[in-house]
This record gives C-alpha cells, structure tokens and sequence, in this order.
C-alpha cells in the first residue's frame, strides 16, 4: 500500500509542476513572491537610508523618515497594505533586499551596471545626483586634481571611493557611515567628505556647515533606482513600481516632496515632468 | 603552477558570478587584502601583548595596600568591561581624540592627531581586554594559597617580589586557560576597528565587496577561514606555552 501511494504522490506532484510549468510560460517564469508574500501578510517591508538626510534618516523621536519614507508610504498606501521601513546601509542594500529581509529598497542607489545584475532595478530612475566634495572654505580646492595626495573622507559602499582614488590619485578613508564620515572632516581628519553632490547640498543649506562649501564641478552625474528582488524585475512587482515613478515623475509629486524636505529644486525633476507630460493635457 | 590558481578562480567567477574571488587574481584587490591582513596581525599582536601586561599591573594593583589604587582599579573594570567596545572606538577617536595634540598638516587646515586611528585601536582594544585580563589574572592569584606568600614573607621577600616571583608564576599557569579565551575574542574584536576606518582585514574585505558586488560570498568565505588561521595560530602558541609552564597542581596536562 505505502510503495503505492508513494507512486501516486510523486506522479501527481509531477503533473502539478508541468501544469504550472505550462501555465506560466506565458510569463518568463514570474513566481512573484514577494508580490504575493506583501498581500498574504497585508505588509510591505522597505529599506532606506538611516543617515542620509533628508532623503532617510533618523529623526529626534528616532523615527525614520525623509523623502523616500514618504515614497514608500505611498507605495504601501498604493497596495492597500501597511508600511515597515527597515533602515538601511550603502554597503548593504542590496544584501538586504537579496535575501528578501526587505520587499522593495528606496536607499539613494545610483543605477550601475554592475548593481542590476544583483538586484532589479526599475525604470524609470527617479532621480539623479552627482559626485563632489565638502571641503572647507579655508582650503580653496577649485579642481579634482587638487586631491592628489591628500586624504579625504569616505562613506564605505558608494561607488565613486574607487573611482577618486584611481582617477585623481587622493587617499578615501572611508567610514561605515555618514555620520562619522562628517564627524572626521569637521574634526580636520581629511581635507574633504566625498559624496551624492544633492546631499551635500542639503547639509549645506541646513546651516551647520558655515565654514564649509562644495566647491568643485560635479562629476560623474548618475541616475537613482529603486530596487525590487531581481527575479520580479519584469514581473507584477517591477512593472507596479514602474508605474509608481512614472506617475511621481509626470505629475512632478517628488518635486513637492523636494520642497517639502528643503531641498533645492533638481533640473532633473523638472526635464522629467516634461519629458512624460500627458499630450491631452493643456 | 603559479599561473593556475589565478586562472582557476578567474574561470570559477566566470562560471558562478556570484562566487569571484577576484583577489586571487587581480593584483591590485591582492594588495589591498594583503595589507588588510598585515593591519590586522600587527594589530592583534600588539593588542594581545599590551592587555596582558595592563592584565598583570592591574591584578597587582588590585592587592595593593592603598584604598586610591585599589578603586583605580576597580573604576577602570567597570568601565571598560561593562561598555562595548564599539562604542569604546567610536569614543576614544571622535570625542576624546579632539582634545589630544595635533599637527596641523601642510595645507594648514588639517589636522593630524598625535593618536592616529590605529593608535586609537590599539589603546581602545588593549584596554578592553586587559580589563578581562585584570580578573582573569585575580582569579589565579587567589588560587595560591595563602601559606605559599606567607613561607616568601618569612623569607624576607618584599611584596613585588612575592608578586612577580613566586605568586605571578604560579597564578600564570592557573590563569593560561581562561587567559587563552580571552585573547581569541581580542582578536576578533580587531575587526569592529572597522567603525573608525583601520584599514584592517574587514575593512577592505567590505572595500572590495562594495567595488565588486560579486565578490561578497567570496570575501565573507575568506574572512572566516583567514580568522579560523589567525585564532588557530594564537591557540596553537598557547597550548604550547601552557605545556611548557606545565607544573603538577596547577592546572592543564602535560
């Protein structure tokens, strides 16, 4: 009896898995897991940045939030279901979102080659910054190559240390966090904090850098993307999210968002707005 | 022969892209783990060989007849082993470092502290586990009995040379045991250095992975097994250190 039903078992489970097999051949494989684990459980969890203001980071009551906090609450508001933000690091972002701690990542990610072979980068990028320094006013740099020799204060996990180091010849020390990266440069440890030029704009203007200034043309320009798990990049997930920036790109909403969070109006939000304008619209 | 191992890996990661030991065959990423290695070894053995002696000063301090001394001690226990030593390093180099002398640098706005990070490491890390080291030493001071420092009193030794004569060796091979636990955590705790940029093994093993996504499960495998290596070496040292010492009645076997 027990052999029998054994057999009975395994050849109904294999006609199971051709059937589905069948099934779903019309989409390249799509499970949607994470998809379908956000709708069991009625949660989206997402990562952003803890210490990267004012796009995420750790308010005074120690709550997360910032731009892309605001971002993934309308995602969730979106889906119907509730929000976990789960506070993130450059250096593991992508770990995170790989080994499905989190559902989606909104982390400040400039969208590089080499990432989207790791994690699913959705399209279109919802916003861009550039590579530059905060130096102090004493100092004067006016060129990169000014940096050759000199040690300069680093964030472990973005991508332009190597590129600093390799191409103008400068020392990256570079800290776990933002947090202490600033802490050495205010404590004249290094001649400057390399960084996403847009954040250093926002330190700038909330006044707790009088001495300091950004002084060099910006490098190195680098669109952002959010991340869904790779597998569902094409799938439910991606295209859901695609629609997401498209619509906060059209209607210009993250421009809102900017100014709501004191920063500095980007060109590329307003080319943006432009370029999916709705034609029927006057 | 040399020629195959790079060609080895270079196939592996071409083969399973999520498993590139690059540093094993580009040059540069070899350099930059080799340095992180050697940060790491100078910083474990400098480490280990400052908190035993912290240990041995603190275990006789602690029985010095003036109360000051005695609280001294007692004071720095409590606070270096009660407090972790992430935050210990993040302490010692972003606070009490502004308030150490500094070179001002060539360009006349930096800084350079007389402690550098490293140094910071070294005293954070030393401290740290000298703090252990003091109770650890305690502990085999009181297993000496009492008519042992008596008979070297009544030989007219003096209390140093009670101490460092007949309690500290005896007490040593009773110590070795818990002392060897203690030194191996040193040693991975060489890695939260980290937080204020040595550049030691983790340092760049996350350098690397961050350069080259790919790398990660490559670097992490090689992480545990350079550790597993270094601890295997200090373990190896101690036990034969401790069969070396080894007197009958005080702890370990030949």
């Amino acid at each position: 009896m027990k052999p029998l039903l054994k057999l009975f078992t395994t050849t109904a489970v294999a006609t199971a898995t051709t059937l589905s097999a069948l099934a779903s051949s019309y989409a390249a494989s799509c499970t949607n897991d994470s998809w379908n684990k956000i709708q069991d459980r009625g949660k989206l969890v997402v990562g952003i940045k803890e210490d990267t203001k004012p796009w995420g980071f750790i308010d005074t009551d120690g709550n997360l939030v910032g731009m892309e906090a605001d971002m993934a609450q309308e995602v969730a508001d979106m889906l119907g279901v509730e929000l976990e933000l789960v506070g993130v690091q450059s250096s593991n972002r992508m770990q995170l979102l790989e080994q499905g701690y989190i559902d989606l990542m909104i982390a400040t990610m400039s969208d590089r080659d080499d990432r989207r072979k790791i994690v699913g980068a959705v399209l279109p990028n919802y916003y861009t910054s550039g590579t530059n320094i905060l130096a102090p006013k004493a100092l004067g740099f006016k060129d990169w190559s000014e940096l050759e020799g000199k040690t300069v204060c680093g964030k472990q996990g973005t991508f332009y240390n190597k590129i600093i180091e390799e191409r103008y010849g400068a020392t990256v020390v570079a800290f776990t966090g933002n947090a202490e990266a600033k802490q050495a440069l205010r404590n004249k440890r290094c001649v400057a904090w390399v960084f996403d030029d847009s954040s250093i704009a926002a330190d700038l203007a909330s006044g707790e850098y009088e001495d300091f200034e950004m002084p060099l043309q910006t490098e190195d320009d680098n669109p952002w993307a959010l991340a869904v798990p790779i597998g569902e990049r094409d799938c439910i997930f991606g295209r859901f999210m695609a629609g997401m920036q498209y619509e906060w790109l059209r209607t210009g909403h993250l421009l809102e968002l900017e100014k709501k969070w004191g920063i500095q109006e980007s060109a590329f939000l307003v080319k943006q707005k432009d370029r999916f304008k709705d034609w029927l619209e006057d | 022969m040399l020629e195959t191992i790079p060609e080895f890996f270079r196939k592996l990661a071409e083969t399973y892209p999520k498993w590139n030991f690059i540093f094993f065959y580009d040059p540069v990423q070899w350099e930059r783990v080799l340095g992180g290695l050697l940060v790491t070894v100078q910083l474990s053995i400098v480490c280990v060989i400052f908190s035993v002696v912290i240990g041995i000063i603190g275990a006789w301090a602690q029985g010095s007849p003036s109360a000051a001394i005695r609280w001294i001690v007692a004071g720095y226990i409590q606070f270096f082993r009660n407090t972790p030593p992430m935050i210990q390093l993040l302490f010692f180099y972003f606070a009490l470092g502004q308030f150490t002398p500094t070179v001002t640098g060539a360009d006349g706005w930096t800084e350079q502290p007389i402690i550098s990070n490293v140094g910071w490491a070294i005293v954070s890390l030393s401290f740290f586990a000298g703090a252990f080291n003091v109770e650890i030493f305690r502990a085999g001071i009181e297993a000496v009995p009492d008519t042992t420092k008596e008979a070297a009193e009544s030989l007219g030794m003096t209390r140093l040379q009670t101490y460092t004569q007949v309690v500290l060796p005896l007490a040593l091979r009773v110590s070795l045991p818990s002392l060897n636990n203690n030194l191996v955590n040193l040693v991975k705790t060489t890695t939260q250095a980290i937080a204020i940029a040595v550049p030691e093994l983790l340092y760049e093993m996350v350098s690397i992975w961050n350069d080259y996504n790919s790398a990660q499960n490559a670097a992490m495998t090689v992480l545990f097994f350079t550790y597993i290596g270094l601890v295997g070496v200090l373990i190896f040292g101690m036990h034969r250190w401790e069969r070396a010492l080894f007197i009958p009645g005080f702890g370990g076997t030949k």
